[in-house]
């Protein structure tokens, strides 16, 4: 996982409650089953007419936020499925930090893992940023101090447990991460848990 | 202290403890499908790994599976290599694989309970946000991503946060004609799409332990729908009479033991919940969405709501979008919403009882000239089910396509798939936009109201239709 520690970068703004997963990824494209190269389809229906021509009044097709790092959604953004292809697309646009003021639980540990940052914040918070983007304005995140800098030098607190911060600062993989550190205590509950409750493994 | 079955079910498999309130909690077991696998599978070839615990897992095909022509190769060529590759996998790491040919196949939410691989008191997990269906036999089952699958293939835990506690309490008797389907649909349209973020759900009361295991699982499956990775009921002797003989469930002596573990699950008196929400069954009627967000739904009584109406300028754009995708008109009366199509079926509606009541008020009648109506079992054991008590001959003679089991129009990934501006009367789980097909219209509700839209040809109360009970 490639580490996340600080990223400046154009803001784009994608204001609107309940963007679900399959606006993010529409379901016809889930037969691929590679995760790399879905940035084509991310947003795929509000991107592209039928005709596959760029929509031009959706946000990511217009300049300056075609070039988006940074996204600022609306509430509960990535509701919806579980897929993982939602936030691979979005990553793979060049956009690896979201800010809303709440996201969908599954996709929001979905970008965890791939060193991708949610951050949730305020209403205050996101209506500044909200403007901030719609000036065409960059951020600055900065994962370290915790804390994402406006244009007006202004500062906004990303909250995060130290144990996801720790593993999106280093790019941990999370599966030799457990196996390294938690191997034999898995081990020792499995064997509890077995005799514990016999009729579980018969 | 009293503790909460959640409480029960989460301690009980906190493996290790971290700082900052991450637990690594242990999962029992865990199904897999066609979509959210591959790339799991991919991660333990790259990093050399081995499935942990090979029996903790059971494979299905069921998302972009076709509902016709069985017998012959999947036409579409990238659907069947998705397939191919979950068989595959499945093969190369030692897993149960359920093919399209075994008597077992159904979607995973329908096949799992049903084999018993779904118990009370274990943690069960699905790359798949409908996996809290599980929940309604007492079992701690949320949905992930393709990534916490790996996890889970590796090393059998997850790291998570504890959850908070809502307890949706459901007083008195339904009415006749309502169900769960309109339970949990009044509950995601009171809690709204986003009301139950970070919160585990235990539904109770009257109405809900009244539910057959059919309508638990029906009203545990959308809690996503409010925000809710997990939905629980707790279990009791209608849950221990529907598993008892299940192929996977504890025999003999080990049956009793279950049980009697089991029924220390429940959460005890006193127990203290975050949240609380209360609803009075005997005051429901029908419930249908007119949106885009399974949130926005109204009784089928009533009528489409207009955005000046809404609380504040947010929630007026949100309904705005949604009528304007969804061609309708504030105000006007939601049994004037015609319908073209009808899909009786998913993870949410598609089992026996579903098909039953869909059955009863079909019988002797005709859909409505020009609506298409599709009804696809859940299962192959719901589908021979409703074959050995004719409901297929109903579902036929009334002009319904009588499908094989799959995920089909609820998330149209195979050739089951809307036009554009198609308007479905629909018993899946998301009215989303496109999620029938690009351009495609959901309205979502029971499988006794899509029976009666289908006969009327526009939203219709089931209650005219179902005669003295």
């Amino acid at each position: 996982m490639q580490p996340f520690t600080t990223l400046t970068a154009i803001v784009a703004p994608l204001e609107e409650a309940d963007i679900d997963t399959d606006i993010i990824y529409p379901a016809r494209f889930l037969t691929i089953t590679e995760k790399k190269g879905l940035g084509r389809y991310a947003f795929h229906d509000r991107r592209y007419d039928g005709q596959g021509r760029e929509v031009a009044g959706f946000v990511l097709n217009r300049d300056p936020w075609r070039h988006a790092g940074i996204l600022v959604a609306g509430p509960n953004f990535g509701c919806g499925s579980s897929r993982e292809q939602a936030p691979w697309a979005i990553l793979d646009l060049g956009i690896r930090c979201i800010i809303a003021p709440s996201f969908g639980e599954i996709f929001r540990g979905n970008c965890y893992r791939n060193g991708m940052l949610p951050v949730t914040v305020g209403e205050a918070d996101h209506a500044a940023l909200l403007s901030d983007a719609g000036a065409g304005a960059s951020l600055d995140v900065d994962l370290n101090a915790r804390t994402i800098t406006r244009p007006d030098g202004s500062t906004i607190a990303i909250p995060i447990e130290d144990g996801k911060r720790d593993a999106l600062l280093n790019g941990w993989d999370e599966v030799m991460g457990i196996l390294n550190l938690y191997a034999g205590t898995i081990d020792r509950y499995e064997q509890d848990r077995r005799a514990r409750l016999p009729w579980l493994n018969r | 202290m009293p503790s909460t079955l959640y409480d029960k079910l989460w301690n009980s498999h906190v493996v290790a403890q971290e700082e900052g309130g991450i637990s690594l909690l242990y999962i029992d077991r865990a199904m897999l499908h066609e979509v959210s696998s591959p790339q799991a599978f991919a991660a333990l070839r790259e990093k050399g790994l081995k499935v942990r615990n090979t029996g903790a897992f059971l494979a299905v095909a069921d998302h972009s599976i076709p509902t016709r022509h069985r017998d012959r190769p999947i036409a579409d060529p990238q659907a069947r290599a998705q397939v191919e590759l979950l068989a595959r996998n499945a093969h190369d790491f030692g897993i149960d694989m359920i093919g399209l040919d075994d008597p077992r196949q159904g979607i995973v939410h329908v096949t799992g309970p049903e084999q018993g691989f779904t118990l009370p008191g274990l943690t069960l997990v699905c790359g798949d946000s409908h996996t809290a269906t599980h929940g309604a036999f007492g079992t701690l089952a949320f949905g992930i991503g393709s990534g916490e699958c790996e996890s889970v293939l590796a090393t059998q835990v997850l790291r998570l946060t504890k959850a908070k506690t809502l307890r949706v309490t459901v007083h008195g008797d339904l009415p006749p004609g309502v169900g769960a389907k309109d339970i949990i649909l009044a509950v995601v349209g009171k809690l709204g799409s986003n009301g139950a973020i970070g919160h585990a759900i235990e539904y109770t009361g009257h109405a809900i332990r009244a539910l057959s295991m059919e309508g638990r699982m029906t009203l545990c499956n959308m809690s996503i729908e409010a925000g809710s990775r997990t939905g629980l009921v707790a279990p009791d002797e209608v849950t221990f009479a529907w598993l008892k003989g299940r192929p996977l469930a504890p025999q003999g002596a080990d049956w009793d033991d279950a049980v009697a573990y089991w029924r220390t699950l429940p959460s005890d008196a006193g127990a203290v919940f975050d949240r609380e929400i209360e609803i009075d069954a005997t005051k429901l009627v029908p419930q249908v969405s007119w949106g885009t967000s399974p949130d926005q739904v109204a009784d089928v009584t009533g009528r489409v709501p207009d955005p000046a109406g809404a609380g504040d300028a947010e929630m007026a754009a949100k309904m705005a979008k949604a009528l304007s995708y969804m061609g309708l008109t504030p105000g006007m009366a939601v049994r004037d919403i015609v319908i073209g199509h009808v899909f009786i079926g998913s993870c949410t509606n598609g089992r026996i009882e579903d098909l039953r009541i869909a059955a009863r008020i079909l019988k002797d009648r005709r859909v409505a000239v020009g609506v298409q109506a599709l009804v696809v079992p859940g299962s192959k054991a719901v589908k021979s089910q409703a074959e050995a008590e004719g409901l297929d001959a109903i579902f036929r003679a009334a002009g319904f396509d009588w499908r094989e089991p799959g995920c089909s129009l609820c998330v149209a990934m195979n050739d089951d798939r809307l036009p554009p501006d198609a308007r479905c009367a629909s018993t899946s789980n998301r009215n989303f936009e496109g999620r029938q097909g690009q351009g495609a219209r959901t309205h979502l509700m029971g499988p006794a109201m899509a029976a009666a839209s289908a006969i009327a040809g526009h939203i219709a109360d089931p209650r005219d239709y179902l005669g003295e009970a």
